[in-house]
């Protein structure tokens, strides 16, 4: 397999590769929705194929904390997924779920982290198993690794992945707001660069 | 009042006093800041990866400790910097995640560090002080003032080192 250049990649794998963030993340969404029994939508997924100083300042600033959740991809492709979501977003999508008011300040205790972890493997899994379904490539992620840190330093993480190989990473980005329009999170597929031309090619793109 | 510069991931920068370089975020990374007292002059670079001689193809050197570090003291003397009295500082170096699918992953940090050590001894460059490790990010600063480094965490605020 050769590895994917960066540099060649032209707007017609662009597309195919945001059509993939729309398919998984549509079926991700849909798992939030169920789980918070209100309306989730997506924007417009984003590929980024980003040189590595511009990784940190991708949500709002490198010093942001946030709450990074970290899953590996195994299986026909390999990568990772990474779900981020603000502290507002956490807290919110964690009292849903432990059914307290939405204002409680979250001790972030074993509880809360499982919770977050769960919410990360949902996505995740939905995600991929609609990406799996597309691409007919067996898709798996691993047990989810949470930190809840800056922004830059949690986004550096599966970025190094790329560094052996490449001066960019490949990030395809889906945002989900709630009806309100407010942010919940960011959900990233990034897949290494051998497994980035595995899945054009699985959908018939060389 | 001096400039700000910022270093980004995979970046390095030489600069004369009065100047101060900072980098934001940096998590597995390992932040190498470099002093010289005579002549004020510093240097900073965030590194990724431990040895260029993984790669195949190195077009980037900044990325990689062995490569950034040796560039990072050329930049220096060339800008007039004494390199037997070239201090180091380093910083960073964690492991942000307890559960990682990738063994090679999480222990990237701490071969950052390995590396960054076996460099800096080689090129008989002391570390005057060091912040490495743990599993929490850093921001770090160096100012040409003073030599003296700031490392800011989300969980213990700001230091000097």
């Amino acid at each position: 397999m050769v590895a994917l250049d960066f540099n060649t990649l032209n707007s017609f794998h662009l597309d195919v590769l945001r059509e993939i963030g729309n398919i998984g993340a549509g079926n991700a969404a849909t798992a939030l929705a169920k789980i918070l029994d209100k309306r989730v939508d997506m924007k417009v997924p984003q590929v980024r194929v980003m040189d590595f100083s511009e990784i940190s300042d991708m949500l709002g600033g490198a010093e942001t904390q946030v709450v990074g959740i970290l899953l590996g991809v195994e299986g026909d492709i390999s990568g990772n997924m990474m779900f981020i979501l603000d502290l507002q977003s956490a807290q919110l999508l964690v009292n849903f779920l432990m059914g307290r008011p939405s204002k409680t300040d979250l001790d972030y205790d074993e509880i809360t982290l499982s919770a977050l972890k769960e919410i990360g493997n949902i996505l995740a899994g939905s995600y991929l198993s609609a990406l799996s379904n597309l691409t007919n490539l067996t898709i798996k992620s691993t047990v989810p690794g949470l930190a809840i840190d800056m922004a830059g330093a949690i986004l550096s993480v599966p970025a190094i992945e790329f560094g052996k190989t490449s001066d960019f990473a490949l990030y395809i980005e889906n945002e989900f707001t709630d009806g309100l329009n407010s942010v919940i999170g960011n959900l990233f597929l990034i897949p290494d660069n051998d497994s980035c031309s595995r899945l054009l090619l699985a959908l018939g793109v060389a | 009042m001096e400039e700000l510069v910022k270093v980004g991931m995979a970046d390095l920068k030489a600069a004369r006093h009065p100047s101060k370089l900072t980098t934001l975020g940096l998590g597995s990374c390992v932040g190498i800041a470099l002093y010289d007292k005579t002549t004020k002059i510093i240097g900073l670079a965030h590194i990724m990866l431990p040895s260029s001689r993984i790669a195949t193809v190195v077009t980037n050197r900044a990325k990689f400790a062995d490569t950034a570090i040796v560039d990072l003291v050329d930049d220096m003397v060339n800008l007039g910097a004494n390199r037997k009295y070239i201090i180091a500082k380093i910083a960073g170096g964690a492991q942000m995640f307890a559960f990682t699918p990738n063994s090679e992953i999480m222990r990237i940090g701490s071969r950052n560090i390995e590396a960054t050590r076996l460099i800096l001894a080689e090129l008989k460059i002391p570390i005057a002080s060091e912040d490495v490790g743990g599993n929490y990010g850093r921001t770090i600063a160096i100012s040409s003032e003073d030599g003296m480094l700031m490392v800011k965490t989300i969980g213990s605020g700001i230091k000097y080192i």
